[in-house]
């Protein structure tokens, strides 16, 4: 048995050991909590995407865009000809923050960036995807 | 009061530097009687949102767009011989948005009669609105045309008087355009008596212009792009030969014919709403006459806001869009097919690709 081998059955031992899931076993009940933290997030989106606060003169996401309509998440990465690029959706995001908004740019990976993603794409699930569609 | 002082500054360089410019956005269409000596426009601005920030500070953006249809009213040659606010002048129906609008709104010159808006309704159902403009609904003459104005963004009482624990939080639960928690939009009982006692009084020859702030029609009630008895106030204007309903909140131009009714909306001074079908889980029933604007370029933020005059023509509503940013557009009734179309787009043909909407 090599190094490697010896490893890897010394691993298999510890998570039988501790009882973990085995990989692609997954029940109903697992969907369903999964779902509920996505949807959770969602929420937390939704409560960004009306909030006056993410920017600094109380305007809001949805003042323009009700039920994050006119976004268009399924057309992301997509030329900006405005901006002369290809952009994720989160670009566009900041956009508005910085000028309608009048605030500060998020992270991509801020949490609160990525729970006004998943409102967006929430409110336009079913929509088949169209990358690049202007 | 520097913001005031500021807006005062920019309005007149503003008009300034549109009156000194070689190409004026504006062209004038007149009222078309028979009389020619009846003709006459009028200039219709509406959805200024005006928003408080704190002490003396508005937002700018919005605050821009207002000044600029006023500061181009003004412009118009010859005059119209009355200017109409179609509602939502505040965003959250405070005195200092109230205030601060009127006094942008002070410098048109003219006549100037106000529209109702929920924005400017439900903080205090009116009361500073009345004050500075006006009872909530009224008639008047112009000119052998009949105007009516409505107060259309009333509810239930229930909602209006047992639901919120505060005004502040009544009015914000309104003002959210999306928010499941508001109320759809009516005209109400008691305007419902007023109105057909008053058109009791109007020949049925005469043409007849309602001013609403919500579409007398039903099209997406999600979004209040609806007012809950608009069939029974259609039913009351029927036996008039020329009706026109003119209204905003929907910050987008819509237009539809029902019976003998021409519907027409108007562009918002202040940002631009999706149509319904951009709603990809809202079933809605946008009119098929109705020739969508532009899709809004973010990027200008004046586009797909703006403002418009109008001219009855033999009674018929005739809209003339001033589009910021965008080419103007026209909206006029077309006496052979019975309804409103747009001057340029209506065939199917002529359309270009930013009016569709997804």
């Amino acid at each position: 048995m090599s190094t490697y081998q010896k490893i890897a059955m010394t691993l298999c031992l510890a998570f039988a050991a501790t009882g973990s899931a085995l990989a692609d076993e997954f029940t109903e009940a697992d969907v369903q909590r999964w779902q509920q933290q996505f949807m959770s997030v969602v929420g937390e989106g939704r409560e960004l995407w009306t909030s006056p606060k993410l920017g600094t003169n109380g305007v809001a996401c949805a003042q323009c865009h009700p039920n994050a309509a006119n976004t268009h998440p399924e057309t992301y990465p997509k030329f900006q000809k405005q901006l002369g690029r290809v952009i994720p959706l989160w670009e566009m995001i900041n956009w508005c923050l910085k000028n309608p908004l009048e605030g500060q740019p998020l992270a991509a990976d801020d949490p609160k960036m990525i729970a006004l993603q998943a409102y967006v794409t929430y409110e336009r699930r079913g929509v088949k995807l169209e990358p690049g569609k202007h | 009061m520097n913001t005031i002082n500021n807006s005062r500054r920019n309005f007149i360089k503003t008009a300034g530097a549109l009156a000194i410019g070689s190409t004026l956005p504006i062209s004038l269409v007149e009222l078309a009687f028979a009389e020619s000596s009846q003709n006459f426009t009028f200039a219709y601005i509406s959805d200024a949102h005006i928003q408080h920030i704190k002490d003396n500070r508005f937002v700018r953006n919005w605050d821009r767009g207002l000044i600029r249809a006023v500061a181009e009213t003004n412009l118009l040659v010859p005059k119209p011989d009355f200017v109409m606010f179609g509602g939502d002048l505040a965003q959250l129906g405070s005195k200092p948005e109230l205030d601060h609008g009127a006094q942008i709104l002070s410098a048109l010159h003219g006549d100037v009669h106000h529209v109702m808006g929920e924005h400017d309704y439900y903080l205090d159902l009116g009361e500073y609105w009345e004050k500075l403009f006006g009872p909530q609904y009224y008639s008047f003459d112009h000119k052998g045309v009949h105007f009516v104005v409505l107060n259309s963004i009333k509810t239930y009482d229930d909602w209006t008087f047992k639901r919120w624990p505060t005004a502040e939080q009544r009015m914000l639960e309104m003002a959210g355009l999306d928010n499941p928690n508001s109320s759809p939009f009516m005209v109400g009982d008691e305007q419902r008596l007023w109105l057909k006692d008053d058109l009791d009084k109007i020949d049925k020859d005469t043409p007849v212009v309602v001013f609403s702030h919500s579409p007398l029609q039903k099209i997406y009630k999600g979004w209040n792009f609806w007012t809950e008895d608009a069939d029974q106030v259609q039913a009351l204007l029927e036996p008039f030969k020329k009706v026109s309903v003119i209204y905003g909140h929907v910050h987008q131009i819509q237009y539809n014919q029902i019976g003998n009714i021409s519907f027409n909306s108007v562009m918002a001074t202040s940002w631009p709403w999706p149509y319904p079908q951009a709603y990809a889980q809202a079933e809605q029933y946008l009119p098929k006459l109705t020739v969508p604007m532009n899709r809004a370029d973010p990027f200008f933020e004046r586009d797909a806001t703006g403002w418009q005059f109008i001219n009855v023509a033999n009674g018929n509503a005739d809209l003339n869009f001033t589009l910021y940013n965008n080419t103007s557009r026209i909206v006029r009734y077309n006496d052979k097919q019975k309804h409103p179309e747009d001057a340029v787009y209506q065939d199917e043909k002529a359309r270009i690709v930013p009016q569709t909407h997804y």
